[in-house]
C-alpha cells in the first residue's frame, strides 16, 4: 500500500527489482518474495515454544494462536520471525506482526502458507517483509496491488502518514 | 454534510480500480471464484437466489440529494428500477449484473459513494442516529465522530480478516435510535464532571443466533481518544476472537466467555500500549470535520406555527413529524412501509422525488432509518404541507411511523440465499389486517413487529416489541413468536413465545396478541411492550395457545 | 424425484438450467439428470464459469418442472412479492 516512491523511502525496500524479478521457480518451496536488501536467514525456523525453552535460534516460526509478545524480551536476537497462515481468512497474523514492530523489531518478517495477492498491501502495512505463499503469486499484480494506493487513512507499522497528518502538516 | 476532499476521493478511486482489476482477473478465470468471492464481498457484492445482489454504503445513514439522485439512476440501469433499504441504513439492489459492475462502481464514485465493507469479515458501515444534529435532545451531532469512525476504519490494515463481521453505531442522546446495545461497539457521547466531551462505550451487543445487549466497557473515553480505544478493542477482538465456529465469532462471544471484568482488562491494557502511538487524529482534523456538519443556515423568521385544517395531513404530522432543536423546523419521516408494499423498497421514480424534495425544501441531505424510512432532517413548517403534498403523491406518505403497519423486515427467502422462510409475505398479510384503518393503528400505538427469515436476524426479531423468525421446518416454512424485544435504551430481548406456526398460523397468532393487549392494557397510552413487561409472558401465552 | 440442474452465470448471475446441451434461463427448458449429474456438476466447478452449480429435485407438472423445495422454487419463479417481476411464462403463484 502506498505508492511507489513513499514506500520506498519510508522503509527503504526496493519494490522496483520485486516487479522486475524472474517468474517465481516451480517446485515444491514457496517461492519467497522478499522486500529487505540484507541476506534472506536460511537457518532453521524454530517453533515458539521450543525457542522460548531454549532459545539458541535466530528464527522462529509463530503460529495464529501463539502469543507474539511473548518473544519481546528475545528480539534483539532474532533475525526471523516467519507468521503462518494457515487460512487465509485468518487475520491474527496481522496483528502479531504489527505488535512485533510496535515493540521494535526491525529483522525480517515473514507471512508464509496461504497468503494471497490481494491481501500483501495490508501485510506490508503492518509491517511484513517478506512473504512465502503456497501458490506462486503473480508478481505482475503485486506490483500492482502495491503500487495501487496513494493515501492511507490510519497510521499502521509501515510509517506512512495518514491523511489526518498530510491534511494538517 | 461530509463532502470528499482529493486524499478521500483518491482512496475511492484507488479501491474501485482495485476491484475493477480483481473483477477482470475473475472474467478470465485467472482466479477461482473461491478465492473471488471475499473479494466481492468485501465490496458489498453477493449472489442471491436470483442474481447479484449489491449492499452500497450508506455512511451513518447520510446522503445528499445528489446521491439519492444517482441511487434511482443505478436502480434504473443496472437494476429493475427499484432498491431496497436496510436495518443497517445502506442499500440494496437486487438484480445486479457482474460484467456491469465496473461501469456501476463509477457511477457511484462520482457521487462519493461505493460498496466498500458492507460485507465480510472487517468493520462494516458506522450507523448513527437518523435524527442527528436535527434532534433537540442530542449533545452534540454524533456524525463527525462516525466520519472519524469511517475513515479509520476504511481498508484498515490489521483489521480487515477478523473472526467475523463488527458493527460500530454512535449517538449523541438519551433516547436511542441506533440501537447501540445490539451492536458490537456502541458510543453514547457524553460530558464528564468538567464538561469535557467523550463516550460511553458499550461493547458485546448483537443479535442472530446468540442475542446479547451489549455491556459498558469505559464510561468516558474522551472524544480525543476513541479512535486508539477503539483499535485496542479491536485488536483484542482480532486476537482473541473465536475462529473455530462461526456461529460463536462474534466479539459478544469473547465478551461473554471472558467476563466483562477481564475483557475490559485486557482491552485496557492494549490501549496503555496503543494510546502513545499517536493513532488519533489531531484536534485539527476533528474540527475540519465537525465543521462540515455545521447547522444549516436556518430561516430565523420562519413562523412557528401548521396549519393542520386537512385531516389527512394532520395524521401525517402527528404520527410522522417529530420535533425539530431549531423552533420553525420540523423532522420529517417518509414511510416506506405503504399499503401492500414491500418494506423498505423504493423506486427509482420514488427516490427521485425525495430527491427533488430534499433539494427544495429539507438543505439537500436525506437519511436512512434503521426501521428502512427515509428521513427529511430540516424542513420548514412553513413547506411541510406541500412536502406531504408531494409525497403523498408518490405514495410516500403513509402515517404510519412506529404503528403495527411500520415492519422491519429482511429479504427473505424471496431474495436471500440464507434465508429458511420468506419474511416479506408475512409482513405483509399482518399490515393487510391493519392498513385500511389509520384510526385502529393509532389506537394501539407504538408497536415494533420485526420479521426475520433466518437466524442472523437481519429483520431484528430479537428487538421487536413481536418478533417473528421464519425457520425450516422439514422442508416447510414455518415461524417462530417472539416477545418483549426493545431496540431502544430500554434494549431487551424478545423471548420465543411457545411453539411456532406456519404462514396462516403466524399472522392470526398476531391477531389474537394485539387483541388481548388491547383488552389488558391500563390505558390507551400504555404500549404493547408496556403491558407485556408489566404482566409478563404468561397470559399472552394463554391468549395465543389457550 | 427427477434431478435437474442449475446454476447461476458468472458474468450476469442469471438462475440457469441446463437442457441437455446448453443453459436455459427458463426451468421449462430443463432435462432430468441421470447418473451423469456428479461428473457434469464436477466438470462444471472446475471450469469456473457458473456458479454454485447444483443438482435439486424437480416433479415434472402440467406447469413444467415444479421443484421440491419451496427455496428452489422461488429461484425458479420468484421472488413471490414481485409477480410482474417473475418468468413471463410461469406463474409466481406456483411458488
Amino acid at each position: 500500500m502506498g505508492n511507489h516512491d513513499r514506500v520506498a523511502s519510508a522503509d527503504g525496500q526496493d519494490q522496483v527489482a520485486v516487479g522486475n524479478a524472474a517468474a517465481p521457480p516451480l517446485d515444491d518451496t514457496p517461492a519467497l518474495l522478499r522486500f529487505r536488501s540484507d541476506a534472506p536467514d536460511d537457518g532453521p525456523l524454530s517453533p515458539l515454544a521450543d525457542f522460548l525453552a531454549d532459545g539458541n535460534a535466530a528464527a522462529v516460526r509463530l503460529d495464529p494462536a501463539d502469543d507474539a509478545r511473548s518473544l519481546i524480551p528475545h528480539l534483539g536476537r532474532l533475525r526471523l520471525i516467519e507468521v503462518a497462515f494457515p487460512k487465509f481468512r485468518d487475520g491474527r497474523g496481522y496483528s502479531a506482526a504489527r505488535m512485533l514492530r510496535e515493540a521494535g523489531f526491525t529483522g525480517e518478517i515473514r507471512a508464509a502458507g496461504d497468503v494471497l495477492v490481494d491481501q500483501i498491501g495490508f501485510m506490508r502495512r503492518v509491517g511484513f517483509d517478506s512473504f512465502a505463499p503456497a501458490k506462486p503469486l503473480d508478481l505482475s499484480v503485486v506490483k500492482l496491488t502495491l503500487e495501487r494506493y496513494p493515501y492511507v487513512y490510519q497510521k499502521a507499522a509501515d510509517g506512512l502518514q495518514p491523511v489526518w497528518a498530510l491534511r494538517h502538516g | 454534510m461530509y463532502r470528499y476532499d482529493q486524499y478521500d476521493q483518491a482512496i475511492v478511486d484507488a479501491r474501485v480500480a482495485e476491484f475493477k482489476e480483481q473483477v477482470g482477473r475473475r472474467l478470465r478465470n485467472e482466479i477461482t471464484e473461491d478465492e473471488f468471492k471475499p473479494l466481492r464481498l468485501m465490496n458489498g457484492l453477493y449472489l442471491q437466489l436470483h442474481a447479484y445482489m449489491l449492499r452500497v454504503a450508506v455512511p451513518y445513514g447520510t446522503l445528499s440529494g445528489v446521491q439519492m439522485r444517482m441511487l434511482a439512476h443505478i436502480a434504473r440501469k443496472y437494476d429493475r428500477d427499484y432498491g431496497h433499504f436496510t436495518t443497517r441504513q445502506n442499500i440494496q439492489y437486487n438484480w445486479i449484473k457482474l460484467e456491469q459492475f465496473s461501469d456501476l462502481l463509477d457511477d457511484l464514485s462520482k457521487v462519493e459513494m461505493h460498496a466498500f465493507q458492507t460485507s465480510g469479515n472487517c468493520i462494516r458501515n458506522i450507523s448513527s442516529d437518523q435524527f442527528a444534529g436535527a434532534a433537540a435532545d442530542e449533545l452534540a451531532d454524533p456524525r463527525p465522530y462516525a466520519e472519524l469512525l469511517r475513515q479509520w476504519s476504511t481498508l484498515h490494515p490489521e483489521f480487515s480478516f477478523l473472526p467475523r463481521k463488527f458493527k460500530i453505531a454512535v449517538i449523541a442522546s438519551e433516547t436511542d435510535r441506533a440501537a447501540i446495545q445490539l451492536h458490537d461497539i456502541g458510543l453514547q457521547l457524553r460530558k464528564d464532571e468538567s464538561g469535557a466531551l467523550g463516550f460511553r462505550v458499550y461493547v458485546g451487543g448483537g443479535m442472530g443466533r446468540t442475542p446479547i445487549i451489549g455491556q459498558v466497557v469505559r464510561e468516558f473515553i474522551p472524544v480525543g481518544q476513541f479512535m486508539s480505544y477503539s483499535e485496542a478493542i479491536l485488536r483484542v477482538y482480532n486476537r482473541y476472537g473465536r475462529r473455530d465456529n462461526i456461529y460463536k465469532a462474534r466479539i459478544k462471544i469473547l465478551v461473554n466467555e471472558l467476563g466483562i471484568v477481564e475483557f475490559t482488562r485486557q482491552v485496557e491494557a492494549e490501549w496503555a500500549l496503543l494510546e502513545p502511538l499517536g493513532l488519533d487524529a489531531p484536534k485539527a482534523e476533528y474540527d475540519r470535520i465537525i465543521a462540515q456538519f455545521a447547522e444549516p443556515t436556518y430561516d430565523l423568521a420562519a413562523p412557528d406555527t401548521l396549519d393542520l385544517s386537512d385531516p389527512d395531513f394532520a395524521a401525517w404530522v402527528s404520527q410522522n413529524v417529530h420535533a425539530h432543536k431549531q423552533p420553525g423546523y420540523a423532522i420529517a419521516t417518509i414511510s416506506l412501509k405503504p399499503k401492500a408494499g414491500i418494506p423498505g423498497d423504493a423506486s427509482s421514480a420514488q427516490m427521485d422525488v425525495i430527491a427533488d424534495l430534499a433539494k427544495k425544501y429539507a438543505q439537500d441531505e436525506i437519511r436512512v432509518t434503521h426501521s428502512q424510512n427515509l428521513v427529511l432532517a430540516h424542513v420548514r413548517k412553513a413547506d411541510l404541507y406541500a412536502v406531504w403534498q408531494a409525497l403523498d403523491a408518490a405514495d410516500l406518505a403513509t402515517p404510519n411511523l412506529d404503528l403495527v403497519t411500520d415492519i422491519i423486515v429482511c429479504p427473505g427467502m424471496d431474495y436471500c440465499t440464507l434465508a429458511n422462510a420468506r419474511s416479506i409475505p408475512i409482513a405483509q398479510k399482518i399490515a393487510a389486517k391493519f392498513e385500511n384503518d389509520i384510526e385502529q393503528q393509532r389506537d394501539l400505538g407504538e408497536l415494533k413487529i420485526k420479521v426475520s427469515g433466518c437466524i442472523n436476524g437481519c429483520g431484528h426479531h430479537h428487538a421487536g416489541h413481536i418478533g417473528i423468525l421464519g425457520v425450516d421446518k422439514k422442508g416447510e416454512e414455518a415461524y417462530q413468536l417472539l416477545l418483549g424485544g426493545s431496540g431502544a435504551e430500554d434494549a431487551s430481548l424478545a423471548k420465543i413465545l411457545g411453539p411456532g406456526f406456519d404462514a396462516e398460523g403466524i399472522v392470526g397468532a398476531v391477531d389474537k396478541l394485539i387483541a388481548f393487549y388491547r383488552s389488558a392494557r391500563t390505558n390507551p397510552s400504555e404500549r404493547f411492550l408496556d403491558t407485556y413487561r408489566r404482566l409478563g409472558a404468561a397470559p399472552f401465552k394463554e391468549a395465543v395457545y389457550g | 424425484m427427477p434431478r435437474i440442474l442449475t446454476g447461476n452465470r458468472l458474468e450476469t448471475g442469471d438462475v440457469l438450467y441446463w437442457n441437455g446441451s446448453d443453459w436455459s434461463l427458463s426451468i421449462r427448458d430443463a432435462v432430468a439428470i441421470g447418473d451423469e449429474g456428479e461428473e457434469l456438476v464436477a466438470r462444471l466447478t472446475a471450469e469456473e464459469r457458473i456458479n454454485d452449480p447444483v443438482l435439486i429435485e424437480a416433479e415434472p407438472s402440467s406447469q413444467g418442472w415444479r421443484p421440491r423445495t419451496t427455496r428452489e422454487r422461488v429461484r425458479a419463479f420468484g421472488p413471490s412479492v414481485r409477480a410482474d417481476l417473475g418468468r413471463p411464462d410461469i406463474s409466481v403463484e406456483s411458488i
